[in-house]
């Protein structure tokens, strides 16, 4: 491709150091690697940066954590999202554990009912159930109304942190159900044979070999919980608890203004946590890679339930799932009440929260559809190209490239909020000469980069499926590089990348920690944002769920086209190798 | 490691998965100390077999006795069946040393007899200074090395080696299944060998029995089921073996096999009448010239196969494997040529036709 220049023209005679040699795909690396440093990189060592800076003085100084930890707020916030956290990484395990250990070990019908209900939770962002939550748990919802009325006691299920723990490890579980099955079922069975044949069984079997086999996909989930619950906005914001570190940094760059120095020193441990979470499970992780299973020896053998063991194992499933389910049940119920209010169940049922839902949130929906379509049509282009520039060239830096992107998943939304706040503040958007900072691009950027790990994903696990020497037969042939990845790659990588689409639209329809620090004018507001707005007000609450339930839909309807098309893939695939 | 040699006697066996019979009728008697091979293609049952002793699978009908006790209904951890599995099966969250020591573990023996037991397991391996290694830092036949260490240090009452040369390279597969062996006597452990591979079963076993379809076809020493095959199955399964149908004659007091073309081949004494001869490809011989008890061929292809030269010959309707073992300066029949075979009739073996 750098050939192409003729013989005896003029560039061949300047000396070449004036004219580098790059690459086409070299100058789309390094585009790419410019926009990530942009809009991830910079933004977010600018937050570091100013949380060392003196406000008054600009010079570099530890005054503002001192600040910090002096003040009995913020220390109360710290140790709050620290124990919300890590009690959510407890409840979560208790909701996950039974249900991977029944579904993989024994013979247990509805297990792929189970398995995929699991991943219900996450179809809904946590902040749209914490209202629904607040009514069927809550100190005046209808279990503790009824648990009055019945015995005279009530739980607080909902009050101050248990609410955040309990809507936080209800939404987060499956990623510890999914990452711990997966690590369960990819123990070969004789693992457990050899230890049975040594004269080990029961507990003791599943404890010295079975679990500690399936540690690191535990670990994985863990860690993903602990760090999605520590930086985690919305739900804490919606349940009016703010004594946490996000709601805090959300709180004194809104109310305070971008100049206040603690919400970058909160930001600042945000990111240290999630990185340091991170760093800790891949030291965990590291020479752990306990995939047992062999070609023909299939994971752990499952066996038939008594009838005793059937009843426990149904009951405890049931009851799981009850509690997993209560949030879409609340919201539903919520979005037809009348009212709803110190009453078990609504007072009355209606059509009318979602006309009024229509009437004021078409904007909202129409802003969602730009924002989320932009930042995934970006994302898929932006992930097939370092998809393509990781596995197919040698281009240095390549690896450097994918990480680059993938750390977006260690940046909380609140952090890339406030470092685009800050980077773009006092900035004009050029021809029309708005302020950068409100500008509604800015919002479907940030969407862009904390969905693009997701895409990148989904492309790369696309470009995995399609063998080099599909495309060497194509250059064979006679194509250009450039026409082999129209020609061949893009095609064959089609199913993977509209995954990849559905997916980065749809969870980023539903974004609120880095939205609601960019949102300026409710006309430039996308779903998320109305549904917070919606909520804020006990009228609001119904049109609020009704909106939910849109969002919920949204997502829902994301999630299923793409395993859909990931399906039709495979088997399309498969299909293709027998003939 | 002494331990008093047991025998095993299969009684009977039928195990099915689900409706599809994978075990019928087995009956067998392994003696106390031998080195015993199953021997099958795959889907023959012969691990599932070995499994079902060990107390792996569906339970199967019949009896498995030990020593004399029936073992069927004892769960795996009761039944003291030492298993080494085809891919190891060594936990990679364990070291060398805490794989081996497991089963001492499970058995509560106490702390300070379990390190010498160990140790001397891991001496009788040749792999003693590896025992604080992971076993993802062990080669292919290290790993087969301490899996077995893993299993006799516990002293179980029998051995039991499903395929555990497969998944190793061919020269330490020779090696190994020499070191096996030797390993097996010192220990006087009975032992059962799981094989697809006949040069496997035949180079290590004492007597071996060869599955096809979930159903024991013979039982023998390698030598006798090589040279005696009681089936087709066996025949052709063991070695190369050249297959003609007809019928046995008697001619005073000579025995002959006239085949289905009406060709005639010298045959031993034999008390079938109508079935197959079965004729293995070194011991019919080759040449120009046609004599007495030949019959005439055709040379269709000629492959040198270095200690070997292979000729098929189209001869009494079919075409016909004889293998002339090569020396420097031997005469080669050409591609095309006329020749005459000749059988040595105590060689050729006669199958009668299954009922």
């Amino acid at each position: 491709m750098s050939d192409t220049s003729r013989p005896g023209s003029l560039a061949d005679k300047l000396p070449s150091a004036l004219f580098p040699r790059v690459s086409g795909l070299g100058m789309v690396a390094l585009l790419i690697a410019l926009l990530l440093i942009g809009l991830l990189i910079i933004p977010v060592l600018l937050v570091i940066y100013v949380a060392f800076l003196d406000p008054n003085t600009e010079a570099l100084t530890l005054n503002n954590f001192q600040d910090f930890f002096g003040s009995s707020l913020f220390r109360e916030s710290f140790w709050n999202s620290f124990y919300v956290s890590a009690m959510s990484v407890v409840v979560a395990t208790i909701i996950a554990l039974p249900l991977a250990y029944i579904t993989t070990r024994f013979n247990f019908a509805g297990a792929m009912i189970i398995q995929s209900l699991g991943f219900i939770p996450l179809i809904m962002p946590p902040f749209v159930g914490a209202v629904a939550m607040q009514l069927i748990f809550g100190r005046n919802g209808t279990i503790n109304l009824l648990l009055k009325e019945k015995f005279g006691v009530s739980i607080p299920f909902m009050d101050g942190l248990n609410g955040v723990i309990l809507v936080q490890s209800i939404h987060y579980f499956p990623f510890i159900l999914i990452n711990l099955s997966t690590s369960l079922r990819n123990i070969d069975r004789s693992m457990e044979e050899a230890a049975q044949n040594l004269g080990s069984y029961g507990m003791r079997l599943f404890r010295r070999v079975v679990f500690p086999l399936a540690m690191p996909g535990y670990i994985a989930g863990a860690a993903l919980v602990f760090i999605k619950v520590f930086d985690d906005l919305g739900t804490p914001l919606l349940l009016n608890v703010n004594n946490m570190l996000a709601p805090q940094a959300f709180l004194r760059i809104s109310s305070i203004g971008i100049s206040d120095p603690m919400g970058y020193v909160i930001s600042f441990i945000l990111v240290a946590f999630s990185i340091f979470s991170l760093w800790a499970s891949f030291l965990f992780m590291r020479g752990k890679d306990y995939s047992t299973t062999q070609k023909g020896g299939g994971g752990l053998s499952k066996r038939d339930l008594r009838t005793h063991e059937k009843v426990m194992a149904y009951g405890v499933v049931a009851l799981i799932l009850l509690a997993v389910l209560s949030p879409h049940i609340g919201l539903t119920l919520l979005s037809f009440a009348t009212i709803w209010s110190y009453a078990p169940l609504p007072d009355g049922y209606t059509m009318q929260n979602f006309v009024t839902m229509w009437n004021a949130s078409g904007e909202y929906i129409t802003n969602t559809v730009i924002y989320a379509g932009l930042a995934a049509v970006a994302d898929i282009i932006i992930g097939t190209a370092i998809a393509y520039i990781v596995m197919r060239t040698k281009i240095f830096g390549r690896k450097a490239l994918d990480y680059l992107a993938t750390a977006a998943l260690a940046v909380p939304g609140v952090v890339l909020g406030i470092g685009y706040l800050r980077l773009f503040h006092g900035m004009e958007v050029p021809f029309s000469g708005e302020p950068m900072a409100s500008w509604w691009v800015i919002i479907a950027l940030a969407l862009m980069i904390r969905r693009l790990p997701y895409a990148l994903r989904a492309c790369t696990a696309a470009l995995q499926q399609v063998s080099v020497s599909l495309e060497e037969a194509a250059e064979n042939l006679g194509a250009s590089k450039a026409r082999t990845v129209k020609k061949i790659v893009i095609p064959l990588m089609t199913g993977g990348i509209l995954a990849g689409f559905v997916t980065s639209f749809a969870t980023a329809a539903v974004e609120l920690s880095a939205t609601i620090m960019l949102v300026s004018s409710d006309s430039d507001a996308p779903l998320a944002y109305g549904i917070y707005l919606f909520m804020q007000t006990p009228s609001g609450r119904g049109a609020g769920a009704a909106l939910g339930l849109v969002a919920v839909l949204i997502v829902g309807l994301g999630t299923f086209l793409s395993q859909m098309v990931v399906e039709r893939d495979k088997k399309y695939r498969m299909s293709g190798q027998e003939q | 490691m002494n331990q008093q040699m047991v025998g095993i006697e299969i009684e009977n066996v039928h195990l099915s998965f689900g409706d599809t019979e994978v075990l019928t009728g087995v009956n067998l008697t392994i003696e106390p100390g031998e080195f015993f091979a199953f021997l099958g293609p795959s889907g023959s049952g012969k691990s599932t077999l070995l499994r079902a002793i060990a107390g792996f699978g569906p339970r199967p009908s019949g009896a498995i006795r030990i020593g004399g006790k029936d073992i069927v209904d004892l769960p795996p951890w009761k039944r003291n069946v030492g298993m080494v599995f085809q891919s190891y099966a060594l936990w990679p969250h364990l070291s060398v040393r805490d794989n081996v020591a497991f089963g001492l573990r499970e058995r509560k023996m106490p702390r300070n007899e379990i390190g010498p037991r160990v140790d001397a397991a891991l001496d009788l391996v040749g792999l003693s200074h590896l025992a604080d290694r992971m076993p993802n830092q062990l080669s292919g036949g290290q790993q087969q090395r301490i899996a077995l260490a893993r299993t006799v240090v516990v002293e179980p009452q029998v051995l039991l080696l499903d395929e555990p040369l497969s998944n190793l390279d061919a020269n330490l597969r020779v090696q190994m299944r020499r070191e096996l062996l030797a390993l097996q006597r010192k220990l006087g452990l009975t032992t059962i060998f799981v094989t697809h591979d006949q040069e496997e079963a035949n180079t290590t076993s004492d007597r071996m029995a060869v599955l096809d379809g979930g159903v024991i076809q013979q039982v023998g020493s390698p030598q006798v089921l090589y040279d005696n095959p009681e089936n087709l199955f066996v025949a052709n399964f063991l070695g190369t073996a050249n297959v003609l149908n007809g019928k046995v004659e008697k001619s005073g007091d000579q025995m002959r096999f006239l085949t289905s073309t009406g060709d005639v081949l010298p045959v031993g004494d034999t008390s079938v009448t109508s079935g197959s001869i079965v004729l293995r490809p070194q011991n019919i011989n080759i040449s120009a010239t046609g004599g007495s008890d030949t019959i005439k061929g055709k040379v269709l292809h000629r492959e040198f196969l270095g200690s070997q030269i292979r000729y098929i010959v189209e001869a009494a309707g079919s075409e016909i494997i004889v293998d002339q073992s090569h020396a420097v300066g031997a005469d080669w029949q050409e591609i095309g040529g006329d020749v005459a075979l000749q059988i040595n009739a105590q060689t050729a073996v006669v199958i009668a036709d299954p009922h």
